[in-house]
């Protein structure tokens, strides 16, 4: 109630407007970090089947 | 080490290993200052507390077409220069771009709404922003039409650069036609036409607001790499398989 009074008459435009932007925030950090575990997680399934490409065999073979 | 060297996809994954935390980091602080400042700033005379929005709104309008320019200058990467990862800066900016105008466009909305008394005008400060979001979109879409990532790049470049047009038109349609849309306040020859007060909030949100771009940015171009390294395997997969003996 307080934030409200102190916001003044428009108190719901501005309220609104910080909630979509911090959705929108969320929602685009959320989109990244997700993204990267997804394809993390496909490039750890392949390389057990034993698909690599040929620069890491390279390094493989040097090791 | 020279910008060039990043070129390599794999050096720019150990880069943006060594630099996303830094990143993150700057970015929440800049962010509990932003909002710390805005808390703290006083109403404007005219306008009252909604003078707040603005601490949302100026930020995102000015990413909406600093987006559009990191496109347009990785178009120029994919096109002129044929820079490995110009198409993935291109790729990953697109989202982040169009989130930004979204948010430039409901925050603005927002604002207009107890200032003008409309949520929207037809005006060209508004229309050329809209136009900018709609193309935002197309070259998402076009990104997903196309299956072969470097002939999408090719294309979506060709519509960025195309669309780059639209960015001077944003800036000074204010000044070029009578809109609602007050003219520039911040960047300006004569200087910020805002009172300090005001104005510190306000650049500390647009830094922590820059920060983010940058930090998500590089987050998502690295995604885009890993993701092209899933699709080069699953076509080796699909190559080595029994029976396809192409």
């Amino acid at each position: 109630m307080n934030l409200y009074t102190h916001l003044g008459p428009h108190a719901d435009f501005i309220v609104a407007a910080y909630a979509i932007a911090a959705l929108v925030l969320l929602l685009m950090i959320g989109w990244v970090v997700l993204d990267h575990r997804a394809q993390k997680r496909q490039l750890a399934k392949l390389e057990t089947q034993g698909v690599t490409r040929r620069s890491d065999r390279t390094v493989e073979k040097l090791a | 080490m020279a910008l060039i060297d990043f070129a390599n996809p794999t050096r720019f994954l150990a880069f943006a290993e060594r630099v996303l935390p830094w990143l993150i980091g700057l970015t929440v602080l800049a962010f509990a200052g932003g909002l710390y400042l805005t808390g703290g700033a006083p109403d404007d005379y005219q306008q009252g507390a909604t003078v707040k929005i603005m601490f949302l709104h100026v930020p995102s309008a000015w990413l909406s077409m600093f987006g559009w320019t990191v496109m347009s200058i990785a178009a120029l990467g994919t096109l002129v220069w044929r820079h490995p990862l110009a198409d993935v800066a291109a790729k990953a900016a697109a989202p982040l771009g169009a989130a930004f105008t979204f948010l430039c466009l409901t925050t603005g909305s927002l604002w207009g709404r107890p200032m003008w008394g409309t949520y929207w005008v037809w005006d060209a400060r508004l229309t050329s922003v809209l136009v900018l979001f709609l193309m935002y979109l197309g070259v998402i879409a076009l990104w997903h039409t196309v299956e072969e990532p470097s002939r999408a790049g090719r294309a979506a470049a060709i519509l960025t650069l195309v669309g780059a047009i639209n960015i001077p038109i944003i800036k000074w349609s204010v000044d070029w036609w009578n809109t609602l849309h007050q003219p520039a306040s911040v960047v300006k020859l004569s200087g910020p036409a805002i009172h300090p007060t005001i104005l510190l909030p306000l650049m500390t949100m647009a830094v922590a607001f820059l920060l983010l771009f940058f930090t998500l940015h590089i987050a998502a171009m690295r995604n885009e790499i890993l993701r092209r390294r899933v699709r080069t395997l699953m076509l080796m997969r699909a190559q080595a398989a029994p029976g396809n003996a192409s």
